[in-house]
């Protein structure tokens, strides 16, 4: 039976772990390698690192953590942050990468992803969404990193990319992230719904019942950062609780 | 013992994800496309991920179909390398190279499953054939597909998505998984163990 993913994520600035962690084991708490190589011998089902370097090295910085990664890494990783072209694409996934995730490049530019699933395939693309529910009870794609609202419906833009090509959604409830309050729902439900590629829940994960209720009906996958880093949850008693619960985990 | 392993080299995606699994299995692949180089190797590896039709084409335009049907040492195939190794993909109506007797068909979704491409970890059963060895029934691998060969004949694994099929398949020395052993944690990194040490 397919299981369902527990996904941490790693936030990158300049080829090091933004946040930080609270793991003795790790030789090196900021490099993004050994807290990934903790992960997956942890039972991580996959890894996302988003990068949030604004230099113009980015790049080159980019590529050449990915292929760091992808040497010690035997489980899939996600990449994204900046990416906005079929070129950057090639760089990552030539590094070692296994999919790349695009945001505010694809929204403004939605044919990015046909070229991007036509060169590379659908399964290697992952379309990212921050969305933010409206005071009309709507729920709204939000742009470069949560900060410029748009007036696009996040389910009709999910649908779109579908379309278009996207292999999978990471949804992000913007209300949600950081509260440790659990998962959007709602939101995430009706996208899983609505479309027929994966959808990975995003935002507000602060305790094991918060992932059993999305993944029981809601979502192929849950990803979560802070929670992972601090060791509030570890990833092999989340699996157990899951498990005992009836979700299927590897 | 020094072995020579080869990773055939096509246009079909990424393979430094094989490369780097055997690698840290302290194997140094040679990534290759010369015919001479591959059926001189102790063990043939041939990735892929991407679309049937063209990654068939290129392989007969360099002549690479007849070398895959030459090998006589272990083979073996991943993901699409194994799709390509069988009879006929329904992916653009492609022949393949017909190691496998099985077809390989387009997952159909059902009741329980409305998600195609199948993405992520499913488990195996059924296991036959040393690749297994040490691997328990219902082990988790990572898979990545939307067309999947059917059971035949040279099923030695079997994986539930849609209804069953063949998660590996094997015949003499040619061996093939659809799942992705190079992503599939320290289990996968036993097949891949388990494929350079058959005798």
């Amino acid at each position: 039976m397919l299981t369902k993913r527990i996904i941490p994520c790693l936030d990158i600035k300049d080829g090091r772990t933004v946040k930080g962690t609270n793991f003795v084991d790790l030789r090196d708490a900021g490099d993004p390698v050994e807290l990934a190589a903790l992960y997956a011998e942890k039972g991580a089902d996959e890894l996302v690192f988003l990068d949030i370097t604004a230099t113009n090295e980015k790049r080159k910085t980019l590529a050449a953590l990915v292929d760091r990664i992808a040497h010690r890494i035997n489980i899939p990783f996600t990449v994204g942050g900046g990416i906005s072209s079929v070129e950057d694409v090639r760089v990552l996934l030539d590094s070692g990468a296994d999919k790349i995730s695009v945001n505010t490049s694809a929204f403004k530019d939605p044919e990015l992803i046909n070229r991007l699933s036509a060169e590379f395939g659908s399964q290697c693309i992952v379309l990212a969404i921050d969305a933010k529910k409206g005071e009309d009870g709507e729920w709204y794609v939000y742009l470069n990193g949560g900060r410029l609202a748009t007036e696009k419906k996040c389910l009709d833009w999910a649908i779109e990319a579908v379309q278009r090509g996207a292999g999978e959604i990471l949804l992000t409830s913007m209300d949600h992230d950081g509260t440790k309050a659990g998962f959007a729902k709602e939101i995430t439900g009706l996208v899983s719904r609505s479309v027929n590629v994966p959808v990975i829940a995003s935002g507000g994960g602060g305790t094991p019942i918060h992932f059993y209720d999305i993944l029981d009906r809601h979502a192929d996958a849950a990803l979560a950062a802070s929670i992972f880093h601090f060791g509030e949850i570890s990833i092999p008693e989340l699996k157990a609780f899951l498990k005992q619960k009836g979700i299927p985990v590897r | 013992m020094s072995m020579k392993t080869v990773v055939i080299k096509y246009n079909a995606g990424n393979v430094r994800s094989v490369q780097f699994a055997l690698e840290r299995l302290g194997v140094e692949p040679l990534l290759t496309d010369d015919p001479v180089e591959i059926l001189s190797a102790d063990r043939i590896i041939f990735p892929g991920v991407g679309e049937a039709s063209s990654a068939m084409a290129y392989l007969k335009q360099r002549g690479l179909d007849k070398t895959i049907l030459e090998a006589k040492q272990p083979f073996l195939g991943i993901c699409l390398g194994m799709q390509l190794m069988c009879a006929h993909s329904e992916e653009n109506d492609t022949s393949c190279l017909g190691v496998f007797q099985e077809k390989v068909k387009r997952f159909v979704a059902d009741g329980s499953v409305q998600k195609i491409p199948q993405i992520g970890w499913n488990t195996i059963h059924g296991l036959k054939s040393n690749l297994f060895k040490d691997v328990p029934e219902n082990s988790h691998c990572y898979f990545v597909h939307s067309y999947c060969a059917q059971l035949g004949q040279h099923t030695i694994a079997t994986a539930d998505y849609c209804g069953l099929f063949s998660a590996a398949l094997q015949t003499k020395n040619y061996y093939g998984v659809q799942f992705h052993p190079e992503k599939s944690a320290r289990l996968g990194a036993t097949i891949i163990e388990n494929f350079l040490n058959i005798v």
